[in-house]
């Protein structure tokens, strides 16, 4: 239950953006969650970064520096095979989450 | 936690800063450009990226602080697997760490006592503003002052603002176990605050206790508070008998003080001298404090003219007599300062060897890792990320290797401080404080840093340097071989150059100052020193006033000893030879005028059969013999250099010497060959030996020749003494052997000449393991070459040549390079040779032979590996 936080959340949607969208720079990924999610979240931005460099730390993502498409030089992470291993135990502990919410939810 | 991250922040935390700062940065602009496109002015644009990114500040703090932890963890990394490197290949490891070890270790020895003598103050107050203040006279320039000139010194100078005077004498201690001869000194009242020294327990002398009607009263050194009334501080107003006399202890002396040129003294005491005192009687040294402005060259102008002033006042004493002034510090450390530099020198030189050699280990080391290091560049790593990999393994390295130094130099230090005699230690007492201080861990830690910029810089040539030449897939290719224009094949044989070259500099070094001592103990001192035993003696009391009592009492003494089973041979002397060379008396020739230069030389009192007993030979002449009486005519003996000086075409024998008064005119009788009195690096002075039963005294030194080993004698001798008269003190037993080989000359030139000979052996072992790892290197890269050259019919010898002519051509340009270097180090150190050199061509070409054989021994060994190569298999193998 502990783990099953908003942080947690967060890595969840940015662990899941890099595997549908393979490398991305932290304002892609910002803007990634907005569209996929119809504009239902909205992250504030900044909060974002600490996220990526602790996940960075655990060596779930890796990071490059790299030119973007109108030539601005950033910073962009990728999934590494740990963060895809993540990435199913936090999907798999969200859906427990969910359910156990929702059961709450109806118990009338 | 908190204070590692602030120590690492301190170097990690401005890259890191940018790097978010630049993220960050992208991250605000991508918005603005969206913004802009969506159609906002520029203003609200920027302001509203601003809003949705939030806090800037605290989202740049929180980043930070999660990057530094990374690259802390990093940093671990680099360690874990640079220990693993070095452990997979531990003789790599243990051989750099403890060639490292070595050179650190012995250079922080020496520095530890470079520290002491030369960089720690003092135990005095501003110790660079005292003086030490000696009368000249026409032997030399430091002797002692008389008492009236003393005084008129003090006071008509004007450039110091103290100046006092001390003496050495030891005294009689009356203890319960009958008289005890021990170390004290008398100084004038003032002396402790000319110094700047305050008793711990106490008080300091007042003015005016160095009359002659003061009461008599003392000042215990720390030692002797300690060994002699167990510390206690009810020591204070205690009488102690000193030479017959009640004396009241007044205080107690700090254990940090010491003053080198009376030590060990015990008692302090004040002189009782008064104006009475003939002003041509010498025995006082002073110490002067400069007033505060005034340049040490100030005051020896104004010492002189005070000086020239008393020499017209008082011709009959001073004639021929002047002060001679110079910085104590530089007074009590002798030649020690270049001693102690040239054996830190030396160390220093070995230290840059050690680094070479664990240098040139490195760099081969990193050669045949080049397949490893390309992998991991293929990976991604980059060339900083690679260089920080070698940076952690120096670091490992030389940090295993300092540990181990400062250890090995904590130990060396005290053995070394173990070995020095007494006798040298009690002459140099501030090396007792030689050990591990702040000073000499940074040394140690300069050292080590030093290393590891050698040991980073050497392989980021290499990385440069391969990088520039190969591309990665070639290096890859090619895995553990070199190839042409690697840094090994440029680098290594330059480095084994200097090795050989400065190795080279540390055998001449060894060689000369081997060959000063040798010289030195093979003097020719005048006297045969096996067999022959010393020490003092002194009575004092009614029994031994006049001179027909102390007559009696040298010959009772001399029969007594005589008596002794295995003795064979037993003459009194006033001093021993090997001595510091004072104790003058005036010259003058009866029938020659009065000459306007006052000439003065050592007078030495010896009994009858001392020359028989010391084995000095007669050259003319006769010796004294118990016919010479006082009721006789006065009669002398003198040495071969006073012939020389004063009679060079005349016969001395004959002639007749007086000192002051011409009634008291002594024939010379005798000429002896040249007994060595003063130190054994200084060229014998003219000497005068008077007959002891014609001025007999009664202290003085008893030698005796026996067919006993010294030290077993010694006890029988000191117990058929005090069977004369309990009352009589014994002191300073020694052989003459011992005295010979510890006396200060001889000790510093046999521990410099060991020392630096230490350090060329290691420095040789390494400069020819170095050669042998460059040559055995271009050998087994040539393999190929050499089996061409054989399959083609070239003869082993021809291998056996073209491998020692690589050898041999850099063993002669370092040879070459080292003979230079060497003869401006030996002119560096040509102060400590001794009837030596610094260019003595037969150390040079010994020392040339030796690197050259040793050289060509380690080459060798490769050169025959090459020779047994088959052409066959050379050629299939690559």
């Amino acid at each position: 239950m502990a783990r099953n936080d908003l942080q947690g959340s967060l890595d969840l949607l940015v662990l899941k953006t890099l595997a549908q969208m393979g490398e991305l720079h932290g304002y892609g990924i910002v803007g990634h969650i907005q569209r996929a999610s119809e504009e239902l979240l909205s992250v504030e931005e900044g909060s974002l970064y600490p996220a990526l460099h602790r996940m960075e730390q655990s060596g779930w993502i890796s990071s490059k520096w790299a030119l973007t498409e109108t030539n601005r030089k950033a910073k962009f992470y990728k999934l590494t095979p740990a963060g895809r291993k993540q990435l199913q135990i936090a999907e798999e502990s969200f859906e427990q989450l969910v359910k156990g919410v929702r059961a709450i939810l109806r118990y009338a | 936690m908190s204070l590692f991250r602030r120590i690492s922040n301190l170097f990690f935390r401005s890259r890191i800063d940018q790097e978010i700062d630049q993220e960050i940065t992208a991250h605000i602009e991508m918005r603005v450009e969206e913004n802009l496109a969506a159609g906002m002015s520029s203003a609200d644009a920027r302001r509203d990226a601003l809003f949705r990114f939030g806090n800037r500040t605290a989202t740049k703090e929180r980043v930070t602080s999660i990057d530094t932890a990374l690259m802390l963890a990093t940093i671990w990394s680099d360690l874990r697997y640079a220990s693993r490197q070095l452990l997979k290949n531990p003789l790599f490891a243990g051989t750099a760490i403890l060639v490292l070890g070595l050179g650190i270790g012995s250079s922080v020895t020496l520095f530890g006592f470079v520290d002491a003598a030369l960089i720690r103050p003092l135990p005095y107050s501003r110790p660079s503003r005292l003086a030490a203040v000696f009368e000249s006279n026409p032997i030399g320039p430091r002797f002692h002052l008389s008492y009236l000139d003393y005084l008129d010194y003090k006071k008509l100078n004007t450039v110091f603002s103290s100046l006092d005077a001390y003496k050495h004498d030891d005294v009689l201690l009356t203890t319960p176990r009958g008289l005890e001869q021990v170390r004290g000194s008398q100084v004038s009242d003032g002396f402790f605050r000319t110094l700047g020294v305050q008793p711990i327990l106490g008080r300091n002398f007042a003015a005016g206790e160095d009359l002659p009607s003061a009461p008599r009263h003392v000042l215990l050194s720390y030692a002797a508070w300690q060994n002699r009334y167990g510390g206690s501080s009810n020591v204070l107003g205690q009488s102690v008998t000193l030479d017959g006399n009640p004396n009241t202890i007044i205080g107690v002396l700090p254990s940090s003080f010491h003053f080198a040129p009376t030590e060990p003294t015990e008692f302090w005491s004040t002189l009782h001298l008064s104006m009475a005192e003939d002003r041509g009687a010498h025995g006082l040294s002073g110490i002067a404090r400069l007033k505060d402005g005034v340049a040490m060259n100030a005051a020896v102008a104004n010492m002189t003219s005070i000086g020239e002033q008393l020499a017209r006042q008082y011709p009959k004493e001073d004639t021929g007599r002047g002060s001679t002034i110079a910085p104590f510090g530089e007074v009590i450390l002798g030649n020690m300062r270049t001693i102690l530099l040239v054996l830190l020198g030396g160390a220093s030189l070995l230290l840059l060897i050690a680094c070479l050699n664990v240098g040139s280990l490195i760099l081969v080391r990193s050669e045949s890792r080049r397949r490893e290091i390309a992998v991991r560049g293929a990976l991604g790593a980059s060339h900083l990320r690679l260089l920080r990999q070698f940076i952690t393994e120096g670091f490992l390295l030389v940090s295993i290797g300092t540990v181990l130094g400062l250890g090995s130099a904590l130990l060396a230090g005290q053995l070394l401080l173990r070995m020095i005699p007494v006798l040298v230690l009690d002459r140099m007492p501030y090396l007792r404080e030689a050990g591990m201080n702040a000073h000499v861990i940074a040394f140690a830690c300069t050292v080590a840093i030093l290393a590891l910029l050698l040991f980073s810089v050497l392989p980021a040539m290499r990385l440069y340097l391969s990088g520039k030449s190969l591309g990665m897939q070639a290096q890859l290719a090619e895995g553990g071989r070199g190839s042409a224009g690697t840094l090994w094949r440029r680098v290594g044989p330059t480095l084994v150059l200097v090795e050989l070259a400065t190795a080279m500099v540390l055998l001449t070094g060894a060689g000369l100052l081997g060959k000063s001592f040798y010289r030195l103990l093979h003097t020719d001192i005048g006297f045969r020193p096996e067999k022959l035993a010393a020490l003092g003696v002194s009575a004092s009391g009614m029994n031994y006033t006049t001179d027909a009592q102390n007559v009696v009492f040298g010959k009772s003494l001399v029969e007594q000893l005589k008596s002794l089973p295995g003795v064979e041979k037993v003459g009194i002397c006033s001093q021993l030879p090997l001595g510091e060379g004072f104790g003058s008396a005036g010259v003058n020739i009866v029938g020659r005028p009065q000459s306007k230069t006052r000439y003065e030389e050592n007078g030495r009192v010896v009994s009858s059969n001392y020359f028989a007993t010391m084995g000095t030979r007669l050259l003319r002449g006769r010796f004294f013999t118990a016919d010479d009486s006082a009721s006789k005519p006065a009669v002398m003996i003198i040495n071969q250099a006073f012939a020389r000086k004063y009679f060079p075409d005349q016969d001395p024998l004959g002639q007749r010497i007086y000192n002051g008064d011409p009634t008291h005119a002594m024939e010379i009788v005798g000429i002896v060959e040249d007994l060595k009195e003063g130190p054994l690096d200084v060229e014998t002075r003219p000497v005068m030996y008077s007959a002891f039963d014609q001025e007999p005294e009664n202290w003085f030194y008893v030698v005796v020749r026996s067919t006993l080993p010294e030290q077993m004698l010694l006890p029988t001798l000191v117990a058929a003494i005090h069977q004369l008269d309990p009352n009589i003190a014994t002191s300073d037993e020694t052989s003459m052997s011992v005295r010979l080989h510890d006396s200060p000359a001889a000790y510093l030139h046999r521990s410099s000449a060991w020392l630096v000979g230490g350090f060329a052996a290691v420095a040789l072992l390494l400069s020819v393991v170095g050669l042998y790892g460059v040559i055995s290197y271009s050998v087994s890269r040539r393999t190929r070459e050499i089996g061409v050259r054989m399959a083609v019919g070239a003869e082993r010898a021809s291998v056996y040549l073209l491998i020692l002519k690589e050898a041999g051509k850099l063993t002669a340009i370092g040879i070459l390079a080292g003979l230079i270097c060497s003869v401006g180090a030996a002119i560096l150190m040509r102060k400590l040779l001794f009837g030596t050199q610094a260019w003595d061509a037969a150390t040079l070409a010994a020392v040339a032979v030796v690197l050259a054989v040793s050289a060509m021994l380690a080459s060798y060994l490769p050169a025959h590996r090459a020779a047994s190569v088959d052409p066959a298999h050379a050629l299939r193998a690559e």
